[in-house]
C-alpha cells in the first residue's frame, strides 16, 4: 500500500483507523465550525445584547434580561409557544399512526399500487416552506373559502351537534382533529418510507409458516408484523419529533426568526430558541422513554 | 334492438348473480373483497387529500378574474386564460430565477451526495477511537433546531474572518452561495445528518467480499471506495441527490438567511406575494387577482420538481425497497 510507505510504519489496524478518520473528518470540521461554535455563541448571545456595525458585532452581557423579556414582556411568545407545542403533541401520534397504516396498505399487492405510492410520496416533493406563508397571507382565498378551507365546516357542525357548552367543546376538538388530517398526511411522507422499507425487510418465510399453522391475516399482523415494527416506531418518533419541531414552517420557528430581524432583536430571538430547544429535548426524551419500554430487539 | 338490450342485461344480471353467489358463499373471499373495497376507498381518499390543494391551485390559476365573481363557476373556469401564468412569470423573473435555483440546487446536491457518501462510508466500515461519539454527533446535528444557531451563523458569515484568520471586519458572505456551499462540503447543511445516516446503513448492509477482493489486489481505501463501493450504491445515491435537491429547492429558511439579493425561486415567490398582498400600486391588478397570480406562481414553482419526480419516480419508489434504509 502506498500510504504505508509515505507514513511512518503503522499497523494495519491503526492505518484503517486513520483512513476512517480521513473519511469522516469533513463532518468533524463542519460540526465544530457550523454547529458547535455557533451553539456556544448562541448560549452567550442569549445572555447579552448585540449591536451590529459595518466593522463587526459587539456583545455586552445583560444577564437574564433577554429571558425575562421573552417570558414576561413579549406579548405573543407564550401564546404561540403553548399553541405550537400543543398542536405538535397532537400531530406526532397522529402522524405515526397514519404513516404506519399507510405503509401497511402500500405494502400489499393491489392494482394501481405504483400510482398510489407515487401520490403518497408526493408531499415530500411539494412541501415548499414558502407556501405556508402564502396560505397565511392570502386573505382573498380565505374569504372565498377555497385554499384554506377545512374538510368540515366548524360553524355548521357546531350548529348541528353543539347544544350545550360541553358538547360544543367536544365537537370543536373532533372537528379540529379532522381538519388536521391534510396536515398530518402532508407530514408523513418520510415516515411512510421508513415503515415501508422495514416492512419489506420482514422475511416472507415467517408469514408462510404462520399461514401453514392456520393463522389469519389479522393474527399474523399482530404477532409478526407489529412486534418487528416496534423498533421502527422509535426511529419514526425521533424523526417526527425532530422534523415537526425543526420545520421552519411551524409558527413558533417563524416567530423566532421574525423577532430576530424586527422584534426584540438577536438576543431575545436566541433566548426564545433556547426555550424551544429545551422543550424539544424534554418531549423527545419522554417519548423515547415511553416507547423504549415496549421495544423487543431481535436476539 | 330492445330485445337484444334486454338479453344482454339479463345475461349481465345472471353473471353478477353467479359471481355474487360464488363470492357470498365463500367467507374468505368475501372478507378479501370487503377489505379490497375498503382499501380502495381509503387509498382514493388519501390520494384526494394529497392532490386536492394542487387541483385548487390549478383551477384558480387557469381562470380569468371575472370567474371569481361568477357564482356558477366552482371548479371548471368559464374563461380559460394563461394570463395569470404570464403575470407570474414576469414578476418572478421566472426563467432567470429558475435557472439560478437549478444551478445552486444541483451544485449543492452534487456536493452533498459526494460528501455524505464519503462520510457515511467512513462510519460504516471503519472504527477508530471516538468514531461512535462522532456518529452520535451526526444524529445530534439533526436535532438542533436551525433557529438556535441561526443568529450566530448569520453573524459569522456576515463578518467572515475564517474563524479568526482574517482581520476583524472580515468578508461579507451574505448574498453569496458560499455559506451553503461550505456547509454542504462539511456535511452540515440542511438534513445532511439524515443522509449520512441512511448512507451508513446502506453500506453496512453491503457484503464485505468485494472490498476484501479490492484490498487483496492492492487498492487503497479511497480507490476501493471510488471504484467498488460507489458504483454499487446507485439507489442510495439517487435518493440522496433527489432529497437534497428537493429540500434545497423548497427551502426558505436558509435561502432567506444567506442568499439575500440572489433571486432564487423561493425568495422570488415570497416577494411576489408580498408585493401583491401589501401594495396596490399596480392598477392592472385588483384584489381577486392576487389569488390567481399566486396560484399560477406556485404551480410554476413546483413544476420543475414535478418533472424531476416524474422522471425519477419509478427508480425512486423501487430504490427505497432496495436500499433497506432500515438495514
Amino acid at each position: 500500500m502506498k500510504t504505508g510507505r509515505l507514513l511512518p510504519r503503522l499497523s494495519l489496524n491503526s492505518q484503517r483507523s486513520l483512513m476512517g478518520f480521513v473519511f469522516t473528518c469533513p463532518f468533524a470540521i463542519g460540526f465544530a465550525l457550523f454547529l458547535l461554535y455557533p451553539f456556544v455563541q448562541s448560549i452567550l448571545f442569549s445572555f447579552s445584547e448585540l449591536s451590529l456595525s459595518p466593522e463587526g458585532f459587539t456583545t455586552s452581557l445583560v444577564g437574564l434580561k433577554n429571558y425575562h423579556r421573552v417570558l414576561f414582556v413579549d406579548p405573543r411568545f407564550r401564546r404561540v409557544f403553548v399553541e405550537t407545542i400543543g398542536g405538535l403533541l397532537i400531530d406526532i401520534p397522529a402522524v405515526l399512526m397514519f404513516s404506519f397504516f399507510a405503509a401497511t396498505i402500500l405494502n400489499q399487492k393491489f392494482k394501481g399500487r405504483l400510482l398510489a405510492r407515487i401520490v403518497f410520496f408526493l408531499p415530500v416533493i411539494l412541501g415548499a416552506e414558502v407556501f405556508v406563508q402564502i396560505n397565511q397571507t392570502e386573505y382573498m382565498s380565505q374569504a372565498l373559502g377555497m385554499a384554506s378551507k377545512g374538510i368540515v365546516d366548524m360553524q355548521q357542525m357546531k350548529v348541528i351537534f353543539g347544544g350545550t357548552r360541553a358538547t360544543e367543546t367536544v365537537v370543536e376538538f373532533l372537528m379540529d382533529s379532522i381538519n388536521r388530517i391534510p396536515q398530518i398526511i402532508q407530514a408523513s411522507g418520510i415516515q411512510i418510507l421508513i415503515f415501508l422499507a422495514a416492512l419489506q425487510s420482514i422475511p416472507a418465510s415467517l408469514y408462510e409458516a404462520a399461514d401453514v399453522e392456520g393463522a389469519t391475516g389479522w393474527e399474523s399482523f399482530w404477532k409478526i408484523t407489529f412486534p418487528l415494527m416496534v423498533p421502527m416506531f422509535m426511529v419514526n418518533i425521533a424523526y417526527t419529533v425532530i422534523d415537526t419541531f425543526t420545520s421552519p414552517s411551524n409558527r413558533l420557528m417563524m416567530y423566532i426568526k421574525s423577532s430576530a430581524w424586527t422584534g426584540g432583536g438577536y438576543g431575545v430571538s436566541v433566548a426564545m430558541a433556547w426555550f424551544y430547544f429545551l422543550a424539544l429535548m424534554l418531549i423527545l426524551g419522554i417519548a423515547m422513554a415511553i416507547v423504549s419500554r415496549g421495544v423487543q430487539y431481535e436476539s | 334492438m330492445r330485445a337484444s338490450v334486454n338479453l344482454r342485461a339479463s345475461a349481465a344480471v345472471g353473471g353478477i348473480r353467479t359471481l355474487l353467489a360464488r363470492r357470498l358463499f365463500n367467507p374468505a373471499r368475501l372478507g378479501g373483497l370487503t377489505w379490497a373495497t375498503v382499501r380502495a376507498v381509503l387509498v382514493a381518499g388519501i390520494s384526494f387529500v394529497v392532490v386536492f390543494p394542487l387541483l385548487v391551485r390549478m383551477t384558480l390559476a387557469l381562470r380569468a378574474v371575472e370567474d371569481m365573481m361568477d357564482l356558477t363557476v366552482n371548479w371548471v373556469p368559464r374563461n380559460f386564460t394563461v394570463v395569470n401564468f404570464q403575470i407570474a412569470m414576469k414578476h418572478m423573473g421566472y426563467l432567470k430565477s429558475a435557472t439560478i435555483t437549478t444551478a445552486i440546487c444541483s451544485l449543492l446536491a452534487a456536493i452533498e451526495v459526494a460528501v455524505c457518501m464519503m462520510i457515511g462510508y467512513g462510519f460504516a466500515r471503519f472504527s477508530y477511537p471516538g468514531s461512535r461519539f462522532l456518529f452520535a454527533l451526526v444524529l445530534l446535528s439533526l436535532m438542533v433546531p436551525p433557529s438556535v444557531v441561526m443568529v450566530p451563523l448569520f453573524l459569522n458569515f456576515r463578518y467572515f474572518t475564517v474563524f479568526g484568520l482574517l482581520k476583524e471586519p472580515g468578508l461579507n458572505l451574505i448574498g453569496t452561495s458560499w455559506p451553503l456551499i461550505m456547509m454542504a462540503l462539511t456535511g452540515t447543511a440542511k438534513k445532511n445528518g439524515l443522509f449520512i445516516y441512511i448512507v451508513r446503513q446502506y453500506f453496512r448492509g453491503m457484503a464485505h467480499e468485494l472490498e476484501e477482493a479490492a484490498y487483496v489486489d492492492g487498492a487503497s481505501p479511497f480507490r476501493t471506495f471510488l471504484s467498488v463501493m460507489v458504483p454499487n450504491a446507485g439507489p442510495i445515491l439517487m435518493i440522496v441527490f433527489l432529497f437534497s435537491f428537493v429540500w434545497h429547492w423548497n427551502d426558505l429558511f436558509y435561502s432567506d438567511l444567506f442568499l439575500r439579493g440572489i433571486t432564487v425561486l423561493p425568495l422570488a415567490l415570497q416577494s411576489l406575494t408580498e408585493r401583491f398582498a401589501y401594495s396596490w400600486s399596480d392598477p392592472n391588478i385588483d384584489g381577486s387577482h392576487i389569488t390567481l397570480v399566486s396560484s399560477a406562481a406556485m404551480l410554476l414553482y413546483i413544476a420543475p420538481l414535478l418533472v424531476l419526480y416524474g422522471v425519477l419516480q419509478r427508480h425512486f419508489v423501487e430504490s427505497i425497497e432496495k436500499t433497506g434504509i432500515v438495514g
